[in-house]
């Protein structure tokens, strides 16, 4: 019995996320005592076999096929599939990040399964196992329990603190060719567009947002300053993105974009539920309010009860001053 | 044309979550109800694809709810929905196996009756209790091509060209018709309903589809609130004059 864990890359490269779905698959296979392995789809990933055996894995699994010349959710979950006749695992698991999700739902529509998405938690001591899953973006919390003979689920994406294995595992690549019909093509992916390089808002070291307080499109233009100042990004809140005011890219929540800034400057923001879970992986948050009750008040680490259009500017005039 | 667009009526949170007593759900006593964020702008899409495709084109909503759900399905049709079915969900929730299920037998038998849809519309995940599956199940379920987490859809002749967002920049797919979409918040602006709108909605017609599909293997113990952590909020001043400190705060983290 082994946990296998759906391992993603982008033409060969190693996802980011990977190194999560590692941690959470060797706590996983400890507590069931049984090895983890890890798949690929695609040929051009056998490459990645030393990094998924640093991170653990016995055998990483390689589907290999003419018809896998680039990611789509049904090529994958087909090849997946395939996989799992073949090795019976105890539970297929990956990442919760888009790919993850549909790729393991995919998974479960095919073998007509139960799929638990975005787990925190899991407890696999006992034939029906017992997660903790997300809810509301991560304002509420599951606890579900999971039967199945096969346990599919997903670990909700920066949930998991990924950390290197204690002992690398044997990494011994194992190619497998499944049978996919032509099909799966139509959900390849056919083209890429590459819209900005540097700093995006989910990297950014520094979040300068406004909110309703801001007031307008054009009051936008004190924040801007500041963020670049600051090498930093302008997000924003959904009632600014609802008024049309900033484009949806630069809404910070959970149908938005999550930052994870060294600090987060939220002007003239309320704070509501949904704009807290794509702000809350922030290390430090600043909160320049007028409302000393805001909800983003109240949960910031620091904050300015004042009206943002004259602190922002003063904030750029003495960091320009002490710049000289 | 033909569209559907599959929605779920979901509460609307301001600063706080709080669970019932029984911890079996949301507590909605002093919260309104809205359409899942990602599915208004499905419903926008289906409406703008229609303005340029064409009055004949169908735009169909759906939802599996409680009776209440009608709100959001007039909702729809104030924003330009013209065909409106309800699943009645009798009482708690149903798990995603189980509205997947449900949601596959009432579009067949709607297409049975009135024609496939050329390209439906899900969101990438409900508000509430995000799943992430239902769509893909019911693409499954009906042999059709599916994308999950679309923010830009093209309508030709025979292809639906999806977009999706990856780190700066986007993935291109080209599904065949009949296709479906699980689409995201930032598809585009959804319109707000018009007065005419208003009042044709009123005047709708609900379709209703019964569905007892069985339990899934998934199930719902309790709901509860991750653990709050205690903030001490420091003040670092009322006014414009606070700057001071908080270039100090900003050189002292090193963002500077």
């Amino acid at each position: 019995m082994v946990v296998l864990a759906v391992l993603d890359h982008d033409r060969g490269s190693w996802s980011e996320a990977n190194d999560e779905t590692l941690t959470a698959g060797r706590e996983l296979a400890g507590q069931l005592g049984v090895a983890l392995d890890v798949v690929f789809v695609g040929a051009a990933a056998e490459a990645l076999a030393g990094q998924a055996a640093a991170g653990g894995a016995a055998t990483v699994h390689v589907a290999t096929h003419d018809l896998l010349t680039d990611y789509g959710p049904d090529a994958a979950a087909s090849s997946v599939v395939a996989l799992v006749g073949s090795l019976g695992p105890a539970a297929v698991i990956a990442t919760g990040t888009s790919r993850g999700n549909e790729v393991l739902a995919g998974v479960a529509a095919r073998l007509d399964l139960p799929f638990v998405a975005n787990c925190t938690v899991v407890d696999a001591s006992a034939d029906t196992w017992s997660v903790t899953r997300v809810r509301w973006g991560g304002s509420l919390l599951e606890d579900a329990t999971l039967t199945a003979p096969t346990k599919l689920l997903s670990f909700s994406h920066h949930a998991v603190v990924a950390a290197p294995a204690d002992t690398p595992g044997a990494g011994t690549v194992a190619t497998f060719t499944p049978d996919l019909d032509p099909s799966v093509t139509a959900t390849m992916v056919v083209d890429r567009s590459v819209q900005e390089s540097g700093v995006t808002l989910s990297t950014a070291p520094v979040v300068v947002s406004g909110g309703r307080g801001v007031g307008s499109a054009e009051a936008f233009a004190p924040l801007e300053e500041l963020a670049e100042l600051l090498g930093g990004r302008v997000g924003c809140s959904r009632a600014v993105t609802n008024n049309g005011w900033r484009p949806h890219s630069d809404q910070v929540g959970q149908t938005g974009t999550r930052i994870a800034p060294e600090i987060y400057i939220a002007t003239g923001i309320s704070g509501a539920v949904q704009h807290w879970v794509g702000a809350m992986a922030s290390k430090r948050i600043l909160a320049i309010n007028t409302d000393a009750e805001a909800n983003m008040v109240t949960k910031a680490d620091y904050a300015v009860i004042a009206d943002l259009h004259e602190v922002v500017p003063a904030i750029t005039a003495e960091i320009k001053r002490r710049k000289g | 044309m033909r569209i559907l667009c599959c929605v779920k009526r979901v509460p609307a949170p301001g600063s706080k979550i709080t669970v019932t007593d029984d911890e079996q759900s949301v507590d909605t006593a002093h919260l309104g109800f809205t359409t899942s964020p990602h599915e208004e702008c499905a419903l926008e899409e289906a409406v703008q694809i229609r303005e340029q495709q064409g009055d004949d084109t169908v735009v169909a909503v759906l939802t599996a709810g409680p009776p209440e759900a009608e709100e959001q399905l007039r909702y729809a049709a104030s924003v330009g929905a013209t065909e409106l079915v309800l699943i009645p969900v009798e009482s708690g929730e149903w798990d995603p196996q189980q509205t997947a299920t449900a949601i596959t037998e009432a579009i067949t038998q709607v297409e049975a009756q009135d024609g496939v849809f050329d390209l439906i519309l899900f969101g990438n995940e409900s508000a509430d209790s995000g799943g992430f599956q239902v769509g893909v199940r019911v693409a499954h379920k009906l042999g059709r091509p599916m994308v999950n987490a679309v923010k830009g859809i093209e309508v030709s002749d025979d292809t639906i060209t999806a977009s999706r967002e990856i780190d700066g920049g986007f993935e291109v797919y080209s599904l065949p018709r009949p296709a479906i979409c699980g689409v995201k918040e930032g598809l585009n602006l959804p319109r707000y309903p018009t007065m005419r709108g208003r009042l044709a909605s009123k005047k709708a017609t609900v379709a209703t589809v019964a569905s007892t599909p069985a339990a899934g293997g998934q199930a719902k113990v309790r709901l509860h609130r991750p653990a709050e952590q205690a903030s001490n909020t420091e003040i670092l001043g009322n006014g414009p004059d606070a700057a001071p400190a908080i270039v100090d705060l900003l050189e002292s983290i090193g963002v500077l």
